[in-house]
């Protein structure tokens, strides 16, 4: 952490402008020493999100997708956590910030979602206890008003018969019902962002779904922004306007949904979208997973992170993929497509070998080539 | 709930049943005419005639089997007894009886509602002590952890646990109290007639029975809470905002706390079982001390047997609570 990053705060606490993006992540850095070496988590990660938008963080277990987040949040234990870069929330530079100051915009200015809501409700508080706390945090009401706006939450979210459930545990609640009440709790101090860490990992599909409404729903009627961390690219195309794909800590490709998941340009972003399940399709599809495992974090791969699992490593000349690391730069797309990746020629590769492997049924058949309504996608267009 | 509770109260009257048989089997086997060859050589000093004997050996029921004792004795705590033998005279003992005290020829029941006070004193003041300051130092041990504050306490506990806890009382009873005379001299003084000079008097046994037992308490909450603290809803607590305290002593204490009840509800009994140690270095007339007479030759059988069944009681009675407790605490664990 830079002195320019705590002069900074202070000059930021003047009020921001409303069109700036609320969320302004620059080069952000997060390592944990441990006793084995130093880990890191996320390196040189600079992401914007703007009010009434959403952002899909996408990339395997591992890739720095919830220790990113939970930097914006100030949550990481700073005795065992080594954070450089900047974050600034609605103008303000959050780290280096006092505690008394990320208290207050924590769960009141910026609401988390987690991943499985049974283990993280408090299992010995009622649902509307823990909701109502939240709001008593950051509003000066009486229990009474507190568990009222416990209530209109829990209904608001499509809790039936709120007002007797709220005295519920969390495990009297179904687990989709407790994807809802964490939700609740989220939204009840109306953040202007929200980050749900994997929120449908944990349920089932038809669940998911409701809840992906759900979310979408009230995104609309609060304008707040959302993060959305998954390694679902399905619920990133029903939600998120811009998608960033994470590998290794890294982004390795970031842009308008659109026109990541259409043409995307990186091998690692492929493997992605060619290992997702298909519902409706035929049983006897194979589905083809990205080989190898996810690369440590403690001991990185030497250049790019992704070399040791690239099918495509072969294309490009000399050592460049195990010497050198890519640049976060424009490919073949424009400037607000942004790709880490020596591959000088990603769109052929894409469009000729692997999108016949993955979806042939994108492929003309006559022509051989994309069908038109995926090859015309504006790569500008959120 | 109502259920559960008749369930559970009636296998613990079948537990103390099958303790105070096996405790009575025991003695009464173990023992065999000793008993009545010491009466009798006490009556006529130190020469026992066998005419003699065989009639005190009829009076104390030796010549009948060990269960017609057994049925007896059970029989009298709830109806009292007439007539019991104990050296060489008979007395009414009303119920419930508990037979007669060798040692003071009153009832065992008298003696031990005597005596009660001061051991319940002693534990309740004692347990209250180290369960508040060892929960407390754990939980701020927790919070602290890997400091030079946690390596202290963890150290520190662990060099109070590996000293006997009767040189750390009697250490503490000559030095405090004898020498520096910082506490006055410890006893007990029924807390009905004058409440300050118990409170005075039993100052040193509470803090040393707190000081010395503590430790295995802030070892233990600091654990649970050390765990506690790595949970999802501690993640989600801090991520609503809430303030480090209450984090802590609210949401991560709640949780932690769970598993220190069960321990505390058995060694709470056990305490208020006999605190034989405190009571006997700080001359306190309370049933541990009573018991560790009566097991001095000649053994006083009725007062070691009312002992043990007092204690079995105590702890059937403890669990009992604990399981009860559990479900208000732990709102998951449903007794129906």
């Amino acid at each position: 952490m830079s002195t320019d990053t705590f002069e900074r705060a202070d000059d930021m606490a003047a009020p921001a402008n409303p069109s700036d993006p609320f969320l302004v992540v620059e080069q952000l850095t997060v390592k944990f020493p441990t006793h084995d070496g130093l880990v890191q988590a996320v390196t040189d990660l600079s992401y914007t999100v703007e009010r009434g938008k959403t952002l899909g963080i996408v990339g395997e277990s591992g890739s720095g997708k919830s220790v990113s987040s939970m930097a914006v949040l100030g949550l990481h234990d700073p005795k065992h956590t080594r954070l450089s870069g900047s974050i600034r929330v609605d103008g303000q530079e959050v780290i280096g910030a006092p505690e008394e100051r990320m208290r207050k915009i924590r769960g009141n200015s910026i609401a988390m979602i987690f991943q499985d809501a049974l283990t993280a409700l408090h299992p010995f508080y009622t649902v509307g206890d823990q909701i109502s706390e939240c709001y008593r945090i950051h509003h000066r009401v009486s229990r009474g008003e507190a568990k009222k706006r416990a209530i209109e939450m829990l209904d608001r979210v499509g809790i039936p018969q709120a007002n007797r459930r709220v005295d519920d545990y969390p495990h009297q609640f179904s687990g989709g019902m407790r994807q809802r009440a964490m939700i609740a709790m989220a939204l009840v101090n109306d953040p202007q962002l929200l980050i749900a860490d994997e929120p449908t990992t944990a349920l089932d599909v038809t669940v998911q779904a409701q809840i992906l409404d759900l979310l979408q729903d009230l995104q609309r009627e609060f304008n707040s922004a959302v993060i959305i961390i998954t390694h679902d690219l399905g619920v990133v195309a029903e939600l998120s306007d811009t998608t960033m794909v994470m590998y290794g800590g890294r982004a390795v490709e970031y842009g308008a949904t659109r026109e990541i998941l259409t043409h995307p340009e990186m091998p690692y972003t492929w493997g992605l979208l060619g290992s997702i399940p298909e519902v409706a399709g035929d049983a006897n599809t194979r589905l083809i997973p990205i080989p190898g495992n996810p690369p440590s974090l403690l001991n990185p791969p030497s250049g790019c992170a992704f070399h040791p699992r690239c099918p495509h490593i072969d294309k490009v000349p000399g050592d460049l993929c195990r010497t050198t690391l890519p640049d976060l730069v424009p490919g073949d797309r424009g400037a607000n497509h942004v790709k880490r990746c020596h591959l000088a020629n990603p769109s052929e590769i894409y469009a000729g070998e692997v999108l016949p492997e993955i979806a042939p049924d994108l492929i003309d058949p006559e022509t051989g080539e994309m069908i038109p309504e995926i090859a015309e996608v504006d790569p500008d267009e959120v | 709930m109502t259920g559960f509770i008749i369930r559970r109260v009636l296998s613990s009257i079948l537990v103390v049943i099958l303790t105070s048989i096996f405790v009575f089997v025991l003695f009464f086997k173990g023992l065999g005419d000793s008993p009545a060859r010491n009466a009798c050589e006490k009556l006529h000093n130190g020469r026992c005639p066998a005419p003699v004997l065989a009639s005190i050996k009829h009076e104390m029921g030796f010549d009948k089997p060990v269960a017609t004792n057994y049925a007896i004795w059970a029989k009298g705590i709830f109806v009292g007894r007439h007539n019991v033998y104990s050296d060489g005279k008979g007395y009414n003992c009303p119920a419930p009886c508990l037979g007669i005290s060798q040692m003071t020829s009153n009832t065992v029941w008298h003696d031990l509602k005597t005596k009660y006070p001061a051991t319940m004193t002693v534990a309740v003041g004692g347990a209250s002590m180290y369960l508040v300051l060892g929960v407390i130092l754990g939980a701020l041990a927790a919070r602290w952890r890997g400091t030079f504050a946690d390596r202290l306490l963890v150290g520190g506990s662990l060099i109070v646990s590996s000293i006997p806890y009767y040189l750390v009382a009697l250490l503490a009873w000559i030095y405090l109290s004898l020498q520096l005379k910082l506490f006055p001299n410890t006893g007990y003084y029924p807390i009905t007639s004058n409440p300050g000079k118990t409170i005075a008097y039993m100052a040193l046994p509470w803090l040393v029975l707190g000081l010395t037992n503590c430790t295995s308490y802030a070892r233990f909450t600091r654990g649970q809470m050390v765990e506690t603290l790595n949970e999802d809803f501690i993640r989600t607590a801090n991520a609503k905002g809430v303030r480090t305290n209450t984090v802590l002593f609210k949401h991560a204490l709640r949780a932690a706390i769970v598993p220190v009840v069960t321990i505390f509800g058995l060694d709470f009994a056990t305490l208020l079982a006999g605190t034989i140690f405190t009571e006997r270095i700080f001359g306190i007339d309370g049933i541990g001390n009573w018991s560790l007479q009566a097991l001095q030759p000649p053994m006083d059988i009725n007062v070691v047997s009312a002992s043990v069944l007092v204690s079995a009681i105590l702890v059937v009675v403890a669990n009992l609570l604990v399981d009860i407790l559990y479900s208000f605490i732990d709102p998951r664990v449903s007794i129906a």
